[in-house]
This record gives C-alpha cells, structure tokens and sequence, in this order.
C-alpha cells in the first residue's frame, strides 16, 4: 500500500508540509516494498486555480491509498474521496514520524475538508 | 466617447471622481456610468440610482453522464482551468473552476456531456437622475470577473458619454475595463505608495497603448514624487483636487462632493475639456 505525505523538502527528516495542493514535495512510501519515492508537486503548485484537485489527480494516479497532510480543502477531499484515498491531516512533525504515528494507528482519518478552500 | 477612470490601487478616489464627473456631464449632455469594479461596486452609494432591470450572467458548464462516459479522459486534457479530473474509473467537474471554453463539449467522443447554465454575477440597470446606471456584481466566490464586466460594457451606446468606473490594480478585470476606451483617467495620491502603484498602472496602459492623464487626489498633502514623475514622463496632470474635509464629509454621508461644493463643477468640467483635447 502506498502513503503520501507533503512534504517541504525531499527528506523523509523535512517537516509534514500544511498546505496540500501547494505543498512543494510528496513523499511516498510504499509498505510492499518499504521503498520511499520522491515526487515534485511543482506543475500543480504553480497552477493558477485547482492545485489541489490536480494534485490529488496525481497521487491518485501513482496508486495512492492514504494522504497524510497539514490540511485539505473542499475540492482536493472530493477527488481523493472519489479515488477512495483515505486523508489525514493535522500532522505538524517530520515526515518519518508521521509515518511511525501512521503505522501504529495514532493518526485519525477525516471525513470531510477541514479547511475552506484556497487553503489547499 | 468612453472614458475609464482607474488607479493603481484601492481607495484613491476612483469612485468620486468617476460619480462626480458623470453628474456633471449628465447635466448638459447624454451620460452613462457603468460600474465595472464588479467584486464591490460602490458608485450607486453616491448615484443612488433606481434598477430598473436585472439579468443574469450566466456560463454554460458541463454536466457528466456517468452512463454514457467511457473515462477516456479527452475532456480533461482540453481543460486549461483544472475543471475536470479522470480517475481511472470515473470522471469528475468542478463548476466553479471552469471557464465556459466549451473545450470539453467539443472532444467528447461519447456524448456523455450536456450543459447546465450557472450564474456568476449580475448586471442591474437603472437611472441616477439624468444618468443613464449600469454596474455588474460578481457572486461572492467567484472569480470570473472579466466576464461580468464584459457583460457591462455590452450596455455602452455609442451616442453617450460613457464614464467606465474601473476595478482598482492592474490584473486582467482592470484590463477588460479599459479596452477599447477611448481615454484614461489614473487617479492616484501623492505619496509613495500612490507613485508606485501610478507606476504600475502607467506601464499597463503603454503597453495596452491607450491615452490618459492623471486625477491628484488629497494633492495638497503628501509629497512632490506623483508630480516630479509626471513630469519627467511627459504625463498631463489633468486635476488635483485639494484635501478637503467637506469632500471627505460629503464621501462619507455618501453624497457627491459637487452636490455639497458647487464650486466642483466648473473644475470637473474643465477635467472634461482636458480629456476631450486627448481624444
Ligand atoms: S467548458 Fe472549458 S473550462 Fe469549462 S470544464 Fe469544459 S473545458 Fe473546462
Ligand atoms: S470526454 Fe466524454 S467520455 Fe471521455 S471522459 Fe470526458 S465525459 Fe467521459
């Protein structure tokens, strides 16, 4: 299964980025393989409107399941709810603790957007 | 003849002198004023006009037929405006991003998309006294402001003096304001923040090569750089009008300054002469 997080540098140590459709980096890890990949959000960051829904277009293109983020708007949570990738947001630490919280279920999934949009 | 009245950022004077100058023109010739600052048109405060009529700017925006699409994704890459998403098993519109391109309609190979007609804003028109009124109004959390003000400018006649109040900056709703006028009124503030917004608003309007001159609001406060630039780049100061507490209690009252200050009109009118010298 894989897991993405934002990120605001290519690290599994860089802070869980807050902002969703703009944040600068995505951080996947797949449980299979215990293998992290490093995605660049920089064609989506810089769009003019929708950078959250393109951005969750593209995780959910790279076989997402879970999102673990600052927060999420209205208009990235319905495409992520459409792909049925789960959301968690609120995260502040570093990427590889949110994955540790993760893994041992301190995390809590939601269930709608947390945030108006343009937060994204 | 049209003139717009812009500037380079908000609370300037814009309004006041836009109000104003089409009071003073409505009282000897055909006068329309079209309120194109659509996110908060505030020229009626002072005009007080009757609305007549109301109607709808409306788009047409697509609506998926989940039966007949095949998720082929054509629509989706025609998007410019991230409208549309494809999953891999479903499609996905999101209205209040899309443009009204129409892009999507055409590729459909499956039929599968129909329009639905959604408002985003208004135009109401009316009378102001002897003023021929028109102002466009953008729903709240919408962003298709050009096109709304597009809808307003529709209502210019030819045989009018139509004064064209301008959205604040220099972004494209100020652009679609200013097109196609046949002369420009910047009003601006001596001071530094006035100087560089002026300066902004003055490489726009070179580069969209329209005349215009200058409006000094408050002229007798602040500083010497508004009138040192123009003079350097060979712009007209067209008018200054001096900082005045009955102008600013008039503003307040909501009532125009040439009502309250009669002494006004002979330098609104003398603004008008200088314009139609340009044009
Ligand atoms: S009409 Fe144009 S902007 Fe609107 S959804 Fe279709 S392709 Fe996108
Ligand atoms: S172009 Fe038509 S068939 Fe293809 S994804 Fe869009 S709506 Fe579905």
């Amino acid at each position: 299964m894989k897991i993405a997080f934002s990120a605001s540098e290519q690290s599994v140590d860089a802070p869980v980025d807050a902002r969703f459709g703009r944040a600068h980096y995505f951080m996947i890890y797949d449980s299979g393989s215990g293998e992290w990949q490093q995605v660049e959000n920089s064609p989506n960051l810089n769009a003019v409107q929708g950078a959250g829904i393109q951005t969750a277009e593209m995780l959910a293109g790279k076989g997402v399941e879970a999102v673990i983020t600052g927060h999420c708007g209205p208009k990235a949570f319905r495409v992520l709810k459409a792909a049925g990738i789960k959301v968690y947001t609120g995260f502040t630490g570093s990427v590889s603790a949110a994955l540790a919280a993760y893994q041992s279920n301190e995390l809590s999934e939601i269930s709608g957007p947390d945030v108006e949009g343009h937060w994204q | 003849m049209k003139i717009a009245v812009a500037s380079g950022k908000g609370g300037t004077g814009k309004t006041t002198i836009s109000t104003n100058l089409a009071r003073v023109l409505s009282l000897a010739q055909k006068t329309q004023y079209l309120d194109c600052d659509v996110e908060e048109p505030n020229g009626h405060l002072f005009l007080k006009p009757r609305i007549d009529k109301t109607a709808a700017v409306t788009i047409g925006v697509p609506a998926i037929d989940e039966n007949k699409c095949t998720v082929c994704g054509k629509c989706r890459s025609i998007c410019s405006y991230n409208a549309i998403v494809a999953l891999g098993n479903c499609t996905l519109t999101f209205p209040e991003l899309c443009h009204d391109c129409g892009g999507c309609f055409r590729v459909c190979p499956s039929s599968a998309i129909s329009e639905v007609r959604r408002t985003v804003g208004e135009v109401e028109t009316g009378r102001a006294d002897k003023i021929d009124f028109v102002q466009g109004r953008l729903n709240v959390g919408e962003v298709l402001s050009p096109l709304v003000i597009r809808h307003v400018k529709k209502y210019i006649q030819p045989d009018s003096i139509a004064i064209i109040d301008a959205p604040p900056g220099t972004s494209c709703p100020v652009v679609q304001s200013v097109k196609g006028t046949d002369f420009v009124v910047l009003v601006t503030e001596p001071t530094p923040f006035g100087l560089n917004d002026l300066k902004l608003a003055v490489d726009m309007l070179k580069t969209l090569n329209l005349p215009f001159g200058v409006v000094v609001n408050r002229a007798d406060s602040g500083d010497r750089g508004v009138f040192d630039y123009c003079s350097s780049e060979l712009i007209d100061v067209l008018m200054n009008i001096p900082h005045d507490r009955k102008i600013v209690e008039a503003y307040s009252k909501g009532e125009l300054a040439i009502d309250v200050i009669p002494e006004l009109k002979p330098e609104y009118l003398n603004l008008f002469t200088r314009i139609k010298e340009r044009i």
